[in-house]
């Protein structure tokens, strides 16, 4: 394999000898090329700051299967009936118009780490100096028994925001008095932790707004959630009666869900569900494994300095597909993250100043009109590793006023990132 | 005297009526009355929400907004000193002169009035309100004409003024503020637009320094602000000071 370390590099280039050795973005006339896999988050956001930042100087390509994103983040949101499908729906338009952005359309299937070039699903290659990979998840079906890919298209995760989401909203919408609905969340690790209770609370909202009187079942195979005690409180406040969380101790394991009949077994009972919304475990998104840049737990390490693999020198992994030590898996913390190998990369690649890392987070959830509550975090390098330094979480039993404050910075928040990110 | 968000006693009542906008419960000062007698309290009271981003009255400075001494009769981004949003620019050369009644149009639903400003207030509904609140305004903006070129805006009398003052006589790197300015532009969008989260685009120096430093001093109370400042050392907020005070808003 033809890595050339930066040391090294400085030593070839002050020698100024041996062209042909040389990389192929220090060749005249040749801009050096980054080349991004996944459009969301992660890799839109590294994809912008790159082109933005080198002013021409490198030359990029996004790489995404869809023609336009829709946010999982406010996913939620929709589902209770505050925004459209449009209002969480973004082009990459102006990343092509905007900062001459290449975007190709269509799946990556592999990497040639040795050749450093990119395969699609056509057959074409793509040609890279440095890769970023950003593809956010996939799921592992059978991590509940009985469930698939096709069991899906009747029971969704929506996990995955786009056809799901509707399909999932489409469920709700069709819930009458009387009726019931199950939620298995997933084990941890996964993308966004508070996410599977704020969509009960939004569930939630949405029944209540519409009168009707269904509830809503969490059978969770985790002991304790993200935000607990604030969700809990909220629920009891605003939906009394409505939502019942269930944890192993409680319901002793789930067994096989059963789509077509609408049951999920545990080893309580058989709980029925009219609307069964099942989110399995997760893993990176399938190309990080096929390129072999994950460990045993199915996700990607990567130097917390950098974002950079420990496995390849030139492939950086952002997202919810890397390991980011104790970061959550979230959009704001992927966008985090791309800044930061951003600034690595056109270090590397054009010699601009490279800083220290720095990582942030902030989660909000909503779980009534008005009463959004929020989490965060900061976060720095450390042996390699990324480690909290200071955090906070609302508390409960706080004033309205703090509250819906919380919401309105939450809707700024969405504007900021989704500018950031898509341009 | 002049009107900010320290010198308003209605704190503590004001907060329950908020419009969306997180309001920092403060330490406050007795107020001094008001020089004119035509003022109604009621006015003052409701000034207290513009107080964030607004100054009145005698000394006046501009703020995260401009001050509004003299706001009667004045062209719609006019003043010196100000760095405005083009929408706002725009408008004031087609013609917008602030009378009660355009104040009034604007206050109502200020992204409706003159769409793409940079204000960060939802708007006002109750026209009585409104009407109230422009009132009072005409009144102490009237006995206070303004006037140019008064001290710059260092002095907002927040608590540790030695390290602002220790970063203010930092320069800092801009290029590092470049950087740093990442974490900040996830919400405060970098066109300087405002849906929801103020704009920090082309805050003055003094001012976004001594901002940061209340964060960290808790004399504003935003969790997500006071997170954010925690890791940040003095030569970050000069450079961070350096780079958004160099930005023109779009
Ligand atoms: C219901 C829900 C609510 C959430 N709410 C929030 C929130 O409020 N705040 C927050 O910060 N986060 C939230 N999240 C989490 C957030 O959505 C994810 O953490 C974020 O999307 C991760 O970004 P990413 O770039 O790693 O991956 P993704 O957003 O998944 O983007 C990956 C992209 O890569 C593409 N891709 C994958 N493989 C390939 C390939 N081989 N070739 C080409 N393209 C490929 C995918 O199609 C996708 O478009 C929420 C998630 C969910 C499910």
């Amino acid at each position: 394999m033809t890595t050339i370390t930066r040391r090294r590099f400085g030593l070839l280039a002050g020698a100024g000898t041996a062209t042909l050795a040389l990389p192929r973005y220090l060749r005249a006339q040749e801009k050096p090329k980054v080349v991004v896999v996944g459009g969301g988050p992660g890799g839109a956001t590294a994809a912008r700051y790159i082109a933005k930042d080198s002013e021409g100087a490198i030359d990029v390509t996004l790489i995404d299967p869809a023609e336009q994103y829709t946010t999982c983040f406010f996913s939620n949101l929709f589902l209770g009936g505050y925004r459209s499908f449009d209002s969480i729906t973004h082009s990459y338009d102006k990343l092509e118009s905007d900062y001459g952005i290449t975007k190709v359309t269509g799946m990556a299937v592999a990497v040639d780490r040795d050749a450093r070039t990119v395969r699609m699903a056509d057959g074409s290659t793509i040609p890279y100096d440095r890769l970023v990979i950003s593809p956010g998840i996939d799921l592992i079906y059978d991590s509940v028994e009985g469930y698939s890919e096709e069991a899906a298209e009747i029971a969704p995760h929506a996990y995955k925001a786009g056809p799901q989401t509707l399909l999932l909203k489409a469920e709700l919408d069709a819930i009458e008095n009387g009726q019931q609905i199950v939620i298995v969340p997933p084990p941890n690790p996964y993308r966004c932790p508070p996410a599977p209770y704020e969509r009960a609370s939004m569930m939630a909202h949405l029944l209540k707004s519409n009168g009707v009187d269904a509830k809503i079942i969490i059978l969770d195979p985790k002991e304790k959630f993200s935000k607990q005690g604030l969700f809990q409180e909220g629920w009891e406040k605003y939906y009394p009666g409505m939502i019942e969380w269930y944890g192993p101790t409680v319901h002793g394991g789930i067994g096989a869900v059963d789509v077509v009949a609408g049951t999920v077994e545990t080893d309580l009972d058989t709980f029925r569900g009219d609307l069964l919304n099942i989110i399995p475990a997760q893993k990176a998104g399938a190309i990080a494994s096929q390129a072999g840049l994950t460990d045993e737990s199915g996700f990607c390490p990567i130097d917390g300095e950098t974002m950079r693999s420990t496995e390849d020198e030139n492939i950086y992994v952002l997202g919810d597909a890397s390991i980011a030590g104790a970061m959550p898996k979230s959009a704001f913390g992927a966008n985090s993250q791309a800044k930061v190998a951003a600034m690595t990369i056109r270090g590397e690649l054009t010699g601009s100043k490279v800083f220290p890392a720095r990582y942030s987070n902030t989660c909000w959830s909503l779980i009534e009109t008005d009463d959004a509550v929020k989490v965060g975090a900061q976060y720095v390098p450390q042996d390699g590793r990324i480690v909290s330094t200071h955090s906070f979480i609302s508390q409960t039993d706080e004033d309205p006023a703090t509250r819906k404050a919380n919401y309105e910075e939450s809707v700024g928040w969405y504007k900021g990132i989704t500018t950031d990110i898509f341009g | 005297m002049r009107i900010g968000l320290r010198n308003i006693p209605f704190v503590r009542s004001v907060t329950k009526i908020s419009l969306g906008l997180c309001l920092a419960l403060l330490p406050t000062v007795s107020s001094q009355a008001l020089a004119s007698d035509l003022t109604d309290p009621a006015g003052e009271r409701l000034f207290f929400l513009c107080t964030k981003c607004h100054e009145v009255g005698e000394g006046a400075r501009h703020k995260v907004g401009p001050h509004l001494d003299g706001i009667i009769g004045r062209i719609a981004g006019s003043i010196d000193g100000f760095n405005y949003s083009m929408a706002m620019r725009a408008a004031g050369e087609s013609g917008l002169k602030w009378t009660r009644e355009t104040l009034d149009s604007y206050l109502a639903k200020p992204s409706d009035f003159v769409p793409g400003n940079r204000m960060s207030f939802r708007g006002m509904s109750d026209a009585k309100n409104r009407s109230t609140l422009i009132e009072w305004l005409a009144a102490v903006s009237a006995s206070a004409p303004g006037k140019p070129g008064s001290e710059p805006a260092a002095a907002s009398g927040a608590p540790p003024a030695s390290f602002a003052d220790i970063v203010l006589a930092m320069e800092g790197d801009p290029d590092y503020g470049e950087y740093l300015a990442g974490e900040c532009v996830t919400c405060h969008q970098a066109s300087g637009h405002a849906d929801g989260i103020p704009s920090i685009v082309g805050l003055p120096r003094a001012y976004f320094v001594r901002a940061l430093f209340e964060y960290k001093t808790n004399v504003r109370s935003n969790e997500v602000m006071k997170l954010r400042v925690s890791n940040l050392a003095n030569e970050e907020i000069a450079a961070l000071a350096a780079y958004f005070s160099g930005l023109e808003p779009q």
